[in-house]
């Protein structure tokens, strides 16, 4: 298995800590003009989600684990489980509710999404930085109001609530943005 | 499939050839520059030049230079010289030598070393005052930093007081097993077995004071413990103190100076103490810079010296927080 040291570690690594794959969040190299140099690196452990930090002796190695990101389509939820498939090789993966975090408020079936694997095993699940999404419901705006200025709150297909411009009516098609939870614009169907 | 574990660089979107900073930064920096040699003509301090490369680097454990190799021209036998780490044993020639109070800005180089706030190449200010000791160094410095920084009279506080205030930590006489504990309530955890006071000194230092201090005004930290004497003198009090300080301004370690150890003896025994220990520790050994002992045996002036970041300066001056903002290039685009 492949070894990162210290100086290679970079944001967004996935590597094996305590024998649990984590991500890398930051890695920081910490050296007094005469001391010893050492990297603080905090990282979040892709089982329990926590977010740790710990300090290295600068050179130290750190073991890359073994974790895949593969392009799939969430299928539905069955009550006891989130299902999805990959779009390779059609298997399919369930995943809890505890491990699908922010992703959750914006997947609608046949939706696609990135999967995370761990020896075979889905940890987590991506959304695309932008989405195009149902208005399941909202206020009638006001009559001539194409500013967009105030806005009101929009709930969408999937359940996610996000501001939208009063123009923006109920069963219109919005793209937004995952990252921040913002409205960017209307979609043609 | 994707690609995992490939993190993004600027050469994938094309050869990174521009510079890191920007035009109006090098103006600014230039400018900087240009203060402070202002700053020491006013004073009468004479600027000089010393040799980037020499046959020597320095024994310190944790400052390595980088070898650079000779080959007089038509031979084939190489000889392996060092880029320096700082112009200090050569300053202190010029010094032995009866030149009176030098300052100069020129490159160092350490091996390594690249961060946020380090590159393995950067621009370094030393200079040395005749009769000074490091309190009246302190306050030359301090007159430099407001006329840079525009900032407020530092705040001095010893090492000591310092870790006593922060951590309730007294440096003297604290064991082994008190500076791990110390570490561990302040959520420091070490993947790695270390059992030097010194190094834990540090952990402690640079996770957890370090990044406080200097917010407002910057800060000098002075009279070390002895064991981290490096090149100052030390007073034979007790405990005994190494007359040394250093400069953190925003979080950042600035400066680091010494009123300098005259006594050549005593200079060796620390060199072969740093030799022990690189053996022990299994690092590279290194050569004692006999010249430099020379000139000690020969007689140094009592005098202090300090050696500043000038590239962190420019960039606390210039409000940025990676040193990458304020160089032509940084390394990742040599």
């Amino acid at each position: 298995m492949a070894v990162y040291t210290t100086n290679e570690i970079r944001g967004g690594m996935k590597v094996m800590i305590d024998n649990d794959p984590c991500v890398i969040l930051d890695n920081e190299m910490v050296k007094p003009g005469k001391g010893q140099a050492f990297n603080r690196i905090k990282f979040r452990n892709l089982k329990n989600g926590r977010v740790v930090e710990r300090t290295w002796k600068s050179g130290d190695t750190i073991p890359s684990a073994d974790v895949v990101d593969v392009e799939a389509q969430y299928l539905y939820n069955d009550g006891s489980g989130w299902h999805f498939m990959t779009n390779e090789t059609f298997e399919q993966f369930v995943l809890d509710e505890g491990h699908l975090g922010e992703a959750k408020q914006w997947l609608k079936e046949q939706g696609e999404c990135v999967l995370t694997l761990f020896n075979s095993m889905p940890l987590a699940v991506a959304v695309a930085n932008f989405v195009s999404l149902k208005i399941a419901e909202t206020d009638p705006g006001v009559r001539g109001d194409t500013s967009g200025g105030g806005g009101k709150p929009a709930k969408l297909e999937t359940g996610a609530v996000v501001r939208v411009p009063l123009f923006v009516q109920e069963g219109e098609l919005i793209k937004v943005d995952t990252r921040t939870g913002e409205y960017v614009s209307r979609v043609k169907e | 499939m994707l690609k995992n574990n490939v993190s993004p660089s600027s050469s994938e979107e094309g050869l990174a050839w521009q510079p890191s900073a920007t035009s109006t930064t090098l103006h600014k920096r230039a400018h900087i520059i240009s203060t402070v040699r202002k700053f020491f003509a006013e004073r009468n301090v004479l600027e000089v030049d010393t040799p980037l490369m020499c046959q020597h680097s320095v024994t310190d454990p944790h400052v390595t230079g980088i070898p650079a190799i000779f080959q007089s021209l038509g031979e084939t036998s190489e000889k392996i010289m060092y880029l320096q780490t700082s112009p200090e044993y050569a300053m202190k020639r010029l010094l032995a030598s009866g030149i009176g109070s030098i300052y100069q800005i020129t490159k160092a180089f350490r091996q390594g070393e690249v961060g946020k706030i380090h590159n393995p190449e950067f621009t370094m200010l030393e200079w040395y005052r005749i009769g000074y000791d490091h309190h009246a160094l302190m306050n030359e410095m301090d007159e430099l930093l407001m006329l840079v920084l525009s900032t407020l009279p530092a705040e001095r506080i010893s090492y000591t007081d310092l870790f006593l205030q922060q951590l309730n930590v007294n440096v003297h006489t604290a064991t082994l097993q008190e500076l791990k504990n110390c570490a561990a309530t302040k959520n420091i955890f070490l993947q790695a077995e270390i059992n030097e006071k010194d190094v834990w000194l540090d952990i402690l230092w640079t996770h957890y004071i370090e990044p406080k201090v200097g917010q407002e005004r910057p800060l000098f930290l002075y009279d070390f413990p002895a064991s981290q004497a490096s090149l100052a003198k030390v007073r034979h009090e007790t405990p005994a103190h190494a007359s040394r300080f250093e400069v953190y301004f925003k979080g950042v370690e600035l400066a680091n100076g010494f009123h300098e150890l005259q006594d050549a003896e005593e200079q060796k025994k620390r060199f072969e103490k740093d030799s022990a220990y690189r053996k022990q520790n299994h690092l590279p050994e290194k050569t004692i810079d006999q010249y430099f002992l020379a000139a000690l045996n020969h007689g140094l002036p009592d005098c202090a010296g300090v050696a500043l970041g000038i590239d962190r300066l420019i960039m606390l001056a210039l409000g940025f927080e990676r040193v990458a903002d304020v160089l032509s290039f940084d390394f990742s685009r040599v």
